[in-house]
């Protein structure tokens, strides 16, 4: 345990997590929001998508639902990349890196081969995500904090999913 | 745009969070998928039973607005489903890719296109959706409380002490 902790300039994890908690309730208090972060690359996928076909977002009916435009939500995930740099330039913990370590050990250091992964896994993922309502952002923290079934069904399934993905690529790997 | 500049602020206060306690990192966010490494688990739970407390709380005074996704069993479970096998695959998710970005890890650009395609694919094929697959299993705003019919505040406390045993169990593990 200690070994692990001995990563410089990290947090604990019940710490942080905690602190997390009373963002969201100052959120939630202040401006009514709670975290999410999906719809937000609905959003983003609307803007993109006007720039180069206008007339077809505008027909699709989960852009009308969905307006393509900044919001809170947005501003909070543009937002989240932002707080991490300032964290991570400042505990000297930033580091450029395309192919995480535990991939390397496994599948080597290729970046293409782990740039192509990554992006069928983000289609895969945020189309479950649309799917279920939410991500462990939505159904995760704000729905199971407000003890909905619906968020806890959700957050069941993302780690079974998960949990299932990892047995079937990493079986008869390193450990 | 009050509200835009707080979803900024919320979202770097949330991002730092994250990055402090490592959690926006591939090999934590695979680890606990693996049972290797549970840090992203306890910062989730911490924030959830901090949250949880503080939301109920607020919320006898009227001074919070609930709102969370009504259950839709097989759109919650099919999606989790899915988001599950992406996230498997990808190794970050929606809210904290960014901050895997904001700490340099690059790779997390091939999620965030991804997942905006992703979003894409979801509105275009969503009127045939709505038509066929959304809406089965539908039960409407439901919490935990509603419906095994107790008080919240004992299934706020069960949730607590559960959460309590379980990070005991991690810190006997080492996990």
């Amino acid at each position: 345990m200690e070994l692990k902790n001995r990563d410089t300039g990290s947090w604990s994890p019940y710490i942080a997590g905690g602190l997390s908690g009373l963002v969201i309730i100052v959120s939630v208090l202040w401006t009514g929001q709670f975290f999410g972060a999906s719809t937000s690359f609905v959003r983003s996928a609307g803007m993109l998508g006007k720039a180069f076909e206008p007339e077809r977002v505008e027909q699709l009916e989960y852009f009308i639902r969905y307006l393509p435009k900044f919001d809170w939500q947005l501003m909070f995930v543009i937002g989240i990349c932002v707080g991490s740099l300032i964290a991570a330039v400042w505990s000297g913990s930033f580091k450029w890196q395309g192919v995480p370590d535990m991939w390397a050990e496994r599948f080597g250091t290729s970046s293409l081969k782990r740039g192509i992964v990554a992006f069928i896994g983000g289609i895969i993922a945020m189309f479950g995500a649309r799917l279920a309502g939410g991500c462990p952002s939505g159904h995760g923290l704000s729905g199971v904090s407000q003890l909905a079934v619906s968020g806890l069904i959700a957050m069941i399934f993302f780690f079974v999913g998960g949990i299932i993905m990892t047995r079937l690529i990493y079986c008869g790997g390193n450990k | 745009m009050e509200l835009l500049i707080m979803g900024l602020i919320t979202g770097m206060l949330f991002g730092f969070l994250l990055q402090k306690a490592r959690v926006v990192r591939y090999d934590k966010q695979i680890g606990a998928l693996r049972f290797q490494d549970m840090t992203i688990v306890k910062f989730m739970f911490s924030a959830i039973i901090v949250g949880m407390v503080g939301i109920h709380f607020f919320d006898i005074f009227g001074l919070v607005q609930l709102l969370y996704k009504p259950v839709v069993l097989g759109e919650n479970i099919a999606g989790g489903l899915l988001f599950g096998l992406g996230w498997g695959l990808l190794g970050y998710c929606p809210g904290t890719q960014g901050g895997a970005l904001g700490e340099g890890r690059w790779d997390a650009v091939w999620g965030i296109l991804g997942m905006i395609v992703g979003a894409g694919l979801y509105a275009e094929i969503y009127p045939f959706l709505m038509k066929r697959v959304l809406g089965w299993g539908y039960y409407g705003q439901l919490t935990i409380p509603q419906l095994i019919g107790v008080n919240r505040w004992i299934v706020i406390i069960v949730f607590i002490a559960g959460v309590f045993g379980l990070f005991r169990w991690f810190e006997k593990k080492g996990l």
